[in-house]
């Protein structure tokens, strides 16, 4: 079962790269080393009541197949990019007690809808280094709250207070070019202009913030490109 | 005095303890922005919001904002009934000031919501600290035997006075510094003890800071440690230590300064064991992870402490400007002898 998942894993990715054209850049980004074993949530009873089998866990460090590395926010710099006026709103939904998803990507002055799915009541909580940070109270059902971010910041950490263990991180970017890696770490950028740029994949907890992100030089022209990360997990010592 | 008044005052400054340990578990658990609009609560009247949805972190701050409603109630009727009942005139002010302090706090601490800042929630705790200082120093100072010892109690060396004065100065501080550790969010930046990382002292290069930050993986997703905080954390430390021998010395002298006072006695070896406790509760604090009722349960002896010092200072004073006067007048001793009359003699010196 394991090998057949496996098998059409692979071909996925192989299907994925061959149907990239011109201004596509496609790419995994795998995991090094061994990270801290993830921790069950410790829910209260409202929310354990919306978890009734397993209960949802940290997602420091989340992998797929071939120890390919979720939830990284890979995305260009340089050259001259443009906003896409058109950007539809994204979505921050509050489900489970959890917020989904865990990293979003998101272009400046584009709307951040957060919504609450939940039966409970959660606070909406940014805290932004450059940005406004702003507390808003969601209670159950409320209504769906809009924000847009002014300035460029990855990351942006969204949480819930009265969950603590409720996060959400948005990276916000000047542009669209941005993708955030699948459960297997694959990720796809697509309609690049061509012209020569910074590929940067960022994952939240090995990298924090853009300066310790990892990066590649790469020039987009009329082929796809294809590019290739590898996150390493600090020894303990 | 009014023994009932006495009793009264007690009450309101063990109510303020309760508090600060109220306060303590809302830092504790890292949710004092559960409840994000202030004076009210998710938009109701907060006397009126729906228990129901006292879920969470909402709980503890909820039940924080109530709880110090009461506080604040207690200390106007404190401060009415000071200004009803006390024979000093200066006695019944500190009562308005403790009313004023009470109000001030509660603002602060709802600017520290309305404005989101954290340095605000260090303020909050440490005027948290004074009010209770200010609340017993006015406990005691409606007590009779507070009364006798401004009449006719013991002197004693000045030097006594600043010993104890000094440490209890130095335990505000702290105090203070131990805010500014829970109000950075950052968790625990050292998290072994005695040995801190493994060594006398922790290295806080970038590399080494990096790695740490990668490795933690508390569901609570602190902020990443700095070596702002590790220095802080090991001021904290460092000062804990010179706290358990000042104390000691202390308490030692008042002893010594008072052989003839049980009282006394009494006090100096309650402040060596609340030392000794709070000791005990700072390693526990680390060794559980900051566990939010061992961290709360050290907030609340760190507080304990910090009034058993002002307690002993405010009797040191006293006995030190006796033991100074040259004239041999007794401090203090117009006050009982014209029944009914004001004067200032009841003040609780280091108040």
């Amino acid at each position: 079962m394991t090998h057949t998942l496996k098998v059409l894993a692979g071909a996925l990715i192989v299907a994925s790269v061959a149907t990239a054209q011109a201004g596509d850049i496609t790419g995994k980004v795998t995991l090094k080393g061994t990270p801290p074993a993830e921790k069950a949530l410790p829910l209260d009873p409202a929310c354990g009541k919306l978890w009734p089998n397993e209960k949802p866990k940290t997602r420091f460090f989340v992998t797929g197949a071939d120890n390919g590395l979720a939830e990284v926010l890979v995305y260009l710099k340089g050259g001259d990019l443009k906003p896409d006026a058109a950007a539809k709103p994204a979505l921050l939904d509050q489900k489970g007690c959890e917020y989904v998803p865990h990293i979003l990507g998101l272009q400046t002055g584009q709307k951040l809808i957060v919504r609450n799915s939940d039966p409970v009541l959660h606070n909406v909580h940014g805290t932004p280094k450059i940005n406004k940070e702003f507390n808003l109270a969601q209670m159950a059902g409320g209504k769906d709250i809009e924000r847009t971010f002014e300035s460029s910041e990855v990351f942006v950490r969204m949480k819930c207070d009265v969950h603590v263990w409720m996060f959400s991180y948005v990276g916000v970017l000047p542009h669209s070019y941005h993708a955030v890696t699948d459960k297997d770490g694959n990720f796809k950028i697509s309609g690049v202009p061509a012209g020569k740029y910074t590929l940067v994949a960022a994952h939240r907890k090995s990298h924090g913030s853009e300066e310790k992100a990892l990066t590649q030089e790469i020039t987009v022209g009329d082929a796809a490109v294809s590019a290739n990360f590898t996150v390493e997990v600090a020894a303990a010592q | 005095m009014p023994p009932a008044l006495t009793r009264f005052a007690w009450a309101t400054a063990l109510a303020t303890l309760g508090l600060i340990a109220l306060g303590g578990l809302v830092t504790s658990h890292g949710v004092g922005m559960a409840v994000p609009d202030w004076p009210t609560t998710y938009g109701y009247n907060m006397f009126l919001f729906p228990i129901s949805q006292w879920v969470g972190g909402v709980f503890y701050e909820h039940t924080h904002r109530l709880y110090a409603s009461l506080v604040g109630l207690l200390t106007l009727i404190l401060a009415v009934w000071l200004q009803w009942r006390s024979p000093s005139r200066t006695l019944s002010r500190w009562g308005w000031v403790a009313l004023g302090l009470v109000v001030l706090q509660g603002v602060l601490g709802g600017l520290r919501v309305n404005l989101m800042m954290d340095s605000l929630g260090i303020g909050h705790a440490a005027l948290a600290q004074a009010f209770l200082v200010l609340l017993v120093l006015l406990a005691v100072a409606t007590t009779q035997r507070w009364q006798r010892w401004c009449e006719s109690g013991p002197s004693v060396d000045p030097a006594v006075g600043r010993w104890v004065l000094g440490t209890t100065l130095l335990i505000f501080v702290q105090l203070v510094l131990g805010a500014s550790m829970r109000h950075q969010h950052a968790g625990l930046a050292i998290p072994d003890f005695p040995l801190a990382y493994g060594g006398i002292w922790p290295p806080t290069d970038a590399a080494f800071l990096d790695r740490i930050n990668a490795l933690r993986s508390d569901v609570r997703d602190f902020h990443p440690i700095t070596a702002a905080h590790v220095h802080l954390h090991m001021a904290h430390r460092l000062l804990g230590i010179v706290l358990v021998g000042l104390v000691a010395m202390a308490a030692m002298k008042l002893r010594r300064g008072f052989r003839g006072s049980n009282g006394l006695r009494g006090l100096a070896y309650l402040w060596k064991g609340l030392i000794a406790v709070q000791v005990l509760l700072g390693a526990s604090t680390v060794w559980f992870n900051k566990a939010a009722d061992v961290a709360t349960a050290h907030v609340v002896v760190g507080a304990a402490c910090l009034a058993v010092g002002a307690i002993g200072s405010a009797l040191c004073v006293v006995a030190a400007r006796r033991g100074t006067l040259a004239d041999g007048r007794k401090v203090g001793s117009p006050v009982l002898s014209r029944a009914g009359a004001r004067s200032d003699a009841a003040v609780p010196s280091a108040g």
